[in-house]
């Protein structure tokens, strides 16, 4: 050891790495997700973040709302709320989700910050470390980061073009009573899933229904973009036709803003207390200021004519995707044509590795979501989520023709070399919230 | 305030380590702030060109890793406008970038290197890679590290411990980049040896010893704090340890750097330092190497990030 050095010494750069939660584990630096940072340049064409699109909200009526919640009731705004929430949003909320035909009181609602605080409350209520979670495959991303943090064991169900397949279903928890484990719920998004772009259909819907409430398994239905389908009438929720089997969990995040977070859950009496008291032990209570913003917004704006506005403007985008992939894909290529929503998910050629390839498409500036980044058991190497909800339909287009030429690179450089096994995931290969 | 005058700090750009560098660029721009240099950070994009031309700084400390940060694309465009930077020049950047080339010259130098091949993903799709494997497998013995020819943060570099992970690691590190160094592991302590030069010649910071608990220092292990234990100065004896800081100064020098550099060494059980690569805008994160040498060096990082700024400086005021 050399003796003139000023000092020796041992360091690991983080003085609390002994004594983290076991649920840390896996919370680590992201080469995936760094890239992400390059996407958020505006030379690269960004199909990867999950930002609603709010170039179009009136911003001078949410500024008049505004002024005018801080000069008419900012003392009562501004100061601590209830932890189940503000009581006349909760009533607009009952009238928002009537258009999907739940029939609701707000007794029964519980605002939460974003519906994201919503699945992460109901898991703090129902799931114990090892406790099983059935979901989508793919599911989330935000979800399985929640069912992570609780050290839940998820359980995927495969979906088709129908959405999850209801044998499936069955035999999953099958699975896992066989194994000797309960599930606590089923965790699903029927209506133009984040990622995989599809919807349950109707026929699915009462035998999804059925096989949980035979098999005891609560429903947790997350639906954050059921108004925003782009045919027809709203789908009927799943809630609608199980007051007592299903948690609803809504959100304003896409028919108004994200910034406000603010979103809900609709529960059973018994669950809803629970869920109050834990989101007092969470937060106090959800953000008032955002509660009566919004409150003021639906009461003061056509609001409704809004969604259609954005319905519109993400119909004009999804069109736009499917109009450039059928053109620009190599062969051998699928991908979910979306009714509403942000997504559409696309499935490589066997071989390739959305993961593995993204590197590549950094470097073409285009970028998107691999697919592992939506299951916790580290599958969906071949897959990739593309979201249009923010580039224009010009750039859109733009981007599935540079991903098009990464993608036929990639083919030829797996031509080359071979069959190479798919990398697994791992739960951060997501970008943060905050990638357009 | 210093009489450095305005600097700025250069981070950000579009290569892959992009985020990388952005914690680079605030890290060094907070700790010229604490010593009282007046800093601006600003990312390399259209406005940087106008900018350079409409208000120059007086220095620019450039932070940018990968592609156009350190293959000295940037660093000819402060050239062009007279504007001074802490680094090595445009030249010295282009020939260190690349590890092949750097590999040959520090080898000219004396310095040991591992045995290796350069290889394209063209060649390999020509003349067919089954074969070209197989050749590779019989020049260079087992275990082997595939890594870009051009880039950093051991991205895209995979260990080889068996014939049949190669074609998988070419895959991966040619998703990042068109050439591929293909390398004898050498096993051993890593170390990185800083190189500084703020005036009276090239001199080296304690070395830094790398003991990633995942045995592979690789992305996550860099940047994930508490995954990695360094042992500041490394655990080595003392003539080793001047082994290894000889070797930094032999590089800096035979690839004709300046200011700052950070060679990438392997000492092997013999205690002969083996030379890996050299980093030109070595990283300055919080879990990177140069602050801890630093810090071990009794330097405070802002204090020699700003010798380092008033040399380039001076560099301009002699022109």
């Amino acid at each position: 050891m050399t003796s003139d050095m000023p000092y020796v010494r041992q360091t690991r750069l983080d003085s609390y790495v002994d004594r983290y939660a076991a649920r840390t584990k896996g919370m680590t630096a992201s080469e995936i997700r760094a890239l992400f940072a390059v996407a958020s340049r505006p030379e690269v064409v960004s199909l990867a973040g999950g930002m609603p699109n709010i170039a179009g909200l009136p911003l001078d009526v949410v500024g008049d709302a505004l002024r005018d919640l801080v000069l008419d009731s900012g003392p009562v705004a501004m100061q601590y709320g209830s932890g189940q929430g503000d009581p006349k949003l909760r009533e607009q909320i009952c009238d928002v989700m009537a258009l999907e035909g739940i029939d609701a009181h707000p007794d029964d609602v519980v605002v939460t910050v974003g519906s994201q605080q919503a699945v992460d409350l109901v898991t703090r209520v129902f799931c114990d470390p090892g406790d099983v979670v059935i979901c989508e495959a793919p599911s989330y991303v935000g979800a399985l980061g929640v069912f992570r943090a609780f050290q839940c064991d998820v359980v995927h169900v495969a979906m088709d073009d129908d959405g999850v397949q209801p044998d499936a279903l069955e035999q999953a928890i099958a699975a896992v009573q066989a194994a000797g484990k309960r599930a606590k719920f089923f965790y699903t998004i029927p209506n133009f899933h984040n990622p995989a772009g599809v919807s349950l259909s109707l026929e699915r819907r009462q035998r999804v229904l059925e096989i949980c409430q035979r098999a005891g398994l609560l429903v947790l239905e997350d639906n954050p973009y059921g108004l925003l389908g782009f045919d027809g009438e709203p789908l009927r929720a799943l809630r609608a036709d199980d007051g007592e089997g299903v948690v609803y969990l809504g959100s304003f995040s896409k028919t108004f803003a994200p910034g406000f977070r603010v979103g809900w859950a609709l529960a059973p009496h018994a669950v809803r207390e629970k869920l109050v008291l834990a989101q007092e032990s969470a937060t106090l209570c959800p953000p008032v200021f955002s509660q009566f913003a919004l409150s003021s917004y639906l009461s003061r704006h056509d609001w409704l004519g809004q969604v259609k506005q954005f319905r519109e403007m993400y119909r004009e985008r999804r069109d736009a995707m499917l109009e450039a992939l059928p053109e620009q894909m190599p062969a051998a290529t699928t991908w979910t044509k979306p009714g509403g929503g942000f997504y559409v998910w696309l499935t490589l050629p066997a071989g390739l590795d959305a993961k593995a390839m993204l590197p590549r498409a950094v470097t073409n500036r285009v970028a998107y979501v691999p697919g592992t980044a939506f299951f916790a058991d580290g599958f969906g190497a071949q897959c990739m989520r593309l979201s249009y909800c923010h580039p224009t339909p010009e750039r859109i287009t733009e981007g599935v023709r540079r991903l098009g030429a990464v993608i036929k690179e990639e083919l030829e450089l797996r031509q080359t070399f071979g069959a190479v096994a798919p990398g697994h995931g791992r739960g951060y290969d997501a970008p943060g919230p905050e990638l357009t | 305030m210093s009489d450095l005058g305005r600097v700025l700090v250069l981070a950000g750009g579009l290569s892959h380590e992009r985020d990388v560098s952005l914690r680079s660029g605030r890290r060094v721009a907070e700790a010229l702030r604490d010593v009282g240099v007046e800093v601006e950070e600003r990312d390399v994009d259209a406005d940087l060109v106008a900018r350079l031309r409409s208000d120059p700084p007086h220095a620019v400390f450039p932070l940018l890793h990968g592609v156009t940060g350190e293959d000295g694309a940037l660093r000819q465009v402060l050239d062009l406008y007279g504007v001074p930077y802490v680094g090595a020049d445009a030249a010295a950047c282009r020939t260190s970038f690349d590890k092949p080339v750097a590999s040959t010259m520090v080898r000219g130098a004396g310095l040991r290197t591992p045995e290796s091949v350069v290889l394209g993903h063209d060649t390999f799709r020509e003349l067919g890679a089954s074969a070209l494997m197989d050749a590779v497998n019989t020049s260079i013995k087992l275990p082997l590290v595939v890594k870009p020819a051009r880039g950093g943060s051991a991205l895209g570099v995979s260990i080889v411990r068996t014939a049949d992970q190669l074609p998988s690691a070419m895959v991966n590190c040619f998703a990042y980049g068109p050439v591929a160094l293909i390398e004898r592991y050498v096993e051993g302590a890593e170390v990185a040896v800083t190189v500084v030069d703020t005036g009276d010649g090239p001199r080296t910071l304690p070395a830094v010893e790398i003991r990633p608990d995942s045995g592979f220092y690789d992305y996550e292990a860099r940047y994930t704090a508490g995954a990695t234990q360094f042992v500041v100065p490394a655990d080595l004896d003392d003539a080793v340890a001047a082994a290894c800081a000889a070797a930094a100064v032999s590089a800096h020098r035979a690839l004709g750097l300046r200011d700052l550099s950070r060679s990438d060494l392997v000492v092997d059980t013999d205690g002969v330092p083996w030379f890996l690569e050299v980093n030109v805008a070595p990283g300055m994160t919080e879990t990177s190497l140069v602050p801890l040498a630093a810090q071990a060096a009794g330097l405070e990082l802002g204090v020699l990030c700003r010798d380092l700024l008033a040399v380039a400086a001076g560099r301009s005021a002699a022109r």
